[in-house]
């Protein structure tokens, strides 16, 4: 097994500080088949997110717009189509890779695993992306060739394939997280023994909850920013009330209803079932009753604690099981080597979550009471603060992500096969690294495309062009 | 038995990928050189615009499939093959990403250098799948865990530590590379008009010729190296119907386009590429992966198929599923029936 020796690359590679210290410093395969799963699937997932938001989105644009004969609204739910079709293509491309990488850097956990996880993927594949694909293509292209109430129906059609795309995946990665209804086959390999037990896991429903309601956040960010920065700008500033009209109302529901009931619920489930993961998350280093909740510190693995620490006594106890008196178990009741390998790093993530979660919903309270005063569109630093709050969900929802994978480390199925174990054993540390060091450089690329395309139609605006008012659509 | 369906099921999704992802693939070849003027190269592009991504899913849905049903074989192929793949998923990616941002952009400089990726990238495509087809037929390597690890290549000889590229496998690239294109052409021919439809007809029985030289060659060397391909044949010999329908369906590609039914003719390729993987997967099943370093390592159906429970459960939604699939396929292309939009305008 080739392993390269991390002095050798100067320390000019070294992503990710805390895995390269449990590596002792070594870029193991392991270590690149994780960080190659881990960069490809995030990049990746800065699409979806969009995608299943701005679905629902622009379903209720062209609902409003059927409904009143808006032209306005019609061309709204036009501009977002134009949006949506460009990141959908950046997300069928960097979706692709995933599929693959499951056989190519995880190729042992697949062998063992894809009688269980192969269903859902290939279920995906089959009843959504079908769906979602043809229906798009009548989205963007078609219009003039159907009825505007089949125009309705394709927007309806592609909203729901990207959400059944995203509850198989889902599906996929609560079996990992919570592995249900299998059994075990002579040879090893994982056998599906129920195939609704499988599909209605109830880490996998919870995790689906949240996981949507964080789509429509970041649908509802982005739409809203984009109609702050029309009314900021003066220009299409009738698109601009549509646009943060929307947006700031479907933010309002999809922030509350993303701390509660989803996370709540979810958190909930995690605490019980992955008792290493919340220990990690909270950074609650001993077991505890009536544990507080730390909002700020930095976790010291050496020592132990919290430091600098700012903490609500009584919280975590609470938020767990509803009494401020209960027990939470802390790390030291748990083995070191089931200890999530990157500590901080899941504390971190959680914590960044977290908090910008409590921000949304603050600012979409705020901006909801303006839009019902009627003081919004002219209050400018709210319109300020809505633009400039666009990345934000992107974050929370990456960190979302991450806490839930390096949550669930050491493991690979939690409970029954370590990461260790996983990865594709015939593939060396340097072939692995060029293959990421390749997608780094291609995703740099895309990203910076993606910016220059979505640059470009924001600045256009939605108006209607002469051009396209001839042609009805442009794709 | 359910391993037999499987492997049938399997196919299908890969002959779907190929018949109807090769059309667009093979437009894309053709856009390197038969569009003269930007609207030809629009026309071309629309031709195949509201349908290239839809075609891509039955990759995906392939590999799901394969995935569930054998987990070893996807395990073993997808890490094994693992340089040549990534390079193909870069090169979907180049494709995808050069075609969406042709509709966006309207400065002539980066247009010409999307053309030249587009078409770059799907002429490579097709060179990769055949010699991709082309490994899978010549064996690999196989340790005895059922794992391998291939090199791009060693010293281009199919022997018992071949790399991705050898002679043999190269003419799986060649074969690939003009029936593609030669399929492209036909689709064409039925989806765009005036000039462009005449260059796109003319060039079909030129690529016809070809193909049929390809395909003697990729049958020949095919044989040469794995005389074993043949044994499924002899044992039921009517399967030799699989080598009579490559045959009819080229007649029928000359045939139909001489009488100028450009559809027939289209479907006559779809044909052709059905049963030339159908025979391929004849060929070699019920192996799936062949091992170059003795027999007994071979990746074989029973080795690798997933468990009797999973497989049945799979076979009820899979068929509902490819129901609905082939609906919404049939659905969109009638929409999109007849000459491509020219007018639909870019920006």
């Amino acid at each position: 097994m080739t392993v390269i020796s991390a002095a050798q690359l100067a320390g000019i590679f070294c992503p990710c500080p805390p895995f390269c210290l449990h590596q002792e410093s070594k870029l193991t395969p392991e270590l690149i088949h994780r960080l190659h799963f881990a960069f490809t699937i995030t990049f990746h997932y800065l699409f979806p997110q969009l995608t299943m938001g701005l679905g629902l989105l622009i379903v209720v644009l062209k609902t409003v717009a059927l409904r009143t004969g808006s032209e306005e609204w019609d061309s709204a739910a036009r501009f977002w189509g134009r949006i949506f079709g460009i990141n959908f293509v950046f997300g069928v491309v960097t979706g692709i890779p995933m599929e693959f990488e499951f056989g190519t850097n995880w190729a042992r956990f697949s062998q063992l695993s894809g009688g269980v996880i192969g269903q859902p993927l290939a279920m995906e594949g089959v009843f959504s992306f079908f769906l979602e694909s043809a229906f798009l293509g009548l989205f963007l292209y078609g219009e003039k060739r159907i009825s505007q109430r089949m125009h309705w129906f394709a927007a309806v059609m592609v909203w729901l394939g990207s959400w059944i795309s995203g509850f198989f995946i889902i599906v996929t990665d609560a079996w990992m997280q919570h592995p249900v209804a299998y059994s075990r086959l002579p040879n090893g390999q994982f056998e599906v023994v129920s195939f609704w037990q499988l599909l209605l896991n109830p880490w996998g429903l919870l995790q689906y909850m949240h996981n949507m309601t964080g789509a429509v956040v970041t649908g509802s960010f982005v739409m809203a920013a984009v109609g702050a920065f029309y009314l900021l700008d003066g220009k299409n500033k009738e698109y601009g009330r549509i646009f943060t009209r929307v947006g700031v109302i479907s933010g309002l529901i999809s922030t509350i209803l993303i701390i509660f009931p989803t996370g709540d619920l979810h958190g909930k489930y995690v605490a019980k079932n992955q008792p290493a993961a919340i220990a990690a998350m909270e950074g609650l280093f001993h077991t505890e009753t009536g544990a507080g909740i730390v909002l700020m510190g930095q976790p010291n693995e050496e020592t132990g604690k919290i430091d600098n620490p700012l903490v609500v006594n009584n919280v975590l106890s609470f938020l767990i099981y509803g009494t401020t008196k209960a027990e939470v178990t802390g790390l030291d009741r748990i083995p070191r080597d089931q200890w999530p390998s990157a500590l901080p790093l899941l504390y971190y993530a959680y914590h960044i979550m977290a908090g910008l979660g409590t921000y949304f919903v603050a600012l979409m309270i705020l901006a909801a009471l303006l839009l019902w005063r009627k003081r919004l569109y002219g209050a400018r630093w709210i319109l300020w603060l809505l633009l400039i709050s666009f990345p934000f969900p992107y974050i929370a929802n990456t960190a979302g992500w991450m806490t839930a994978e390096i949550g669930r480390q050491p493991w690979l199925i939690y409970g029954l096969m370590r990461t260790s174990d996983g990865y594709s054993s015939t593939v060396s540390a340097g072939n692995g690294l060029f293959t990421l060091i390749g997608f780094m450089g291609l995703y740099a690329l895309l990203g910076l495309l993606f910016t220059v395309l979505v640059y470009r139609e924001i600045s256009h605006g939605p108006a209607p062009q002469p051009q396209e008012a001839r042609a009805a659509i442009a794709d | 038995m359910m391993g037999f369906i499987w492997f049938w099921l399997v196919a299908v999704m890969i002959v779907g990928y190929v018949v109807l992802d090769g059309f667009d693939l093979g437009v894309g070849i053709l856009h390197l050189f038969l569009p003269r003027t930007e609207n030809e190269r629009r026309a071309s592009l629309h031709s195949i615009g509201p349908v290239w991504d839809g075609n891509e899913v039955w990759l995906l849905a392939g590999g799901g499939t394969l995935y569930f049903a054998f987990p070893l074989l996807y395990a073993s192929a997808f890490s094994g093959f693992y340089l040549p793949l990534m390079i193909v998923l870069w090169l979907l990616v180049l494709r995808g990403v050069s075609l969406e941002l042709r509709n966006h952009i309207d400065v002539g400089v980066w247009l010409a250098l999307l053309d030249g990726v587009f078409g770059l990238a799907s002429a490579l495509l097709a060179i990769f799948y055949g010699a991709a087809l082309a490994n899978v037929l010549r064996g690999v390597p196989l340790q005895a865990d059922g794992y391998f690890f291939l090199p791009l290549w060693t010293n281009f000889q199919p022997g018992a530590n071949p790399g991705i590229l050898d002679w043999y496998t190269v003419i799986g690239g060649l074969v690939a590379l003009v029936a593609l294109t030669l399929h492209g052409a036909l689709w064409l021919c039925i989806k765009v008009s005036g000039e462009l439809e005449q260059r796109a007809c003319r060039l079909i029985n030129p690529l016809l010729v070809l193909v049929i030289l390809l395909t003697i060659a990729s049958l020949v060397s095919t044989i040469a190296v794995r005389p074993a391909s043949l044994n499924n044949y002899y044992r039921y010999p009517f399967t030799f119907v699989v080598p009579v329908g490559v045959l009819a369906a080229l007649a029928g590609i000359w045939f139909f386009n001489r009488n100028r039914q450009p559809v027939k003719a289209f479907l006559s390729s779809g044909v052709y590429l059905f049963f030339m993987l159908a025979g391929a997967c004849w060929g070699v099943y019920p192996t799936l992966l062949p091992a170059t370093s003795g027999a007994d390592r071979d990746i074989t159906l029973s080795r690798a198929v997933s468990g009797p429970h999973t497989l049945s459960v799979g076979l009820v939604w899979w068929l509902f599923g490819m129901m609905l699939a082939v609906a919404y396929v049939v659905f969109v292309y009638s929409r999109f029936k007849g000459k491509a939009d020219v007018d639909a305008s870019t920006h």
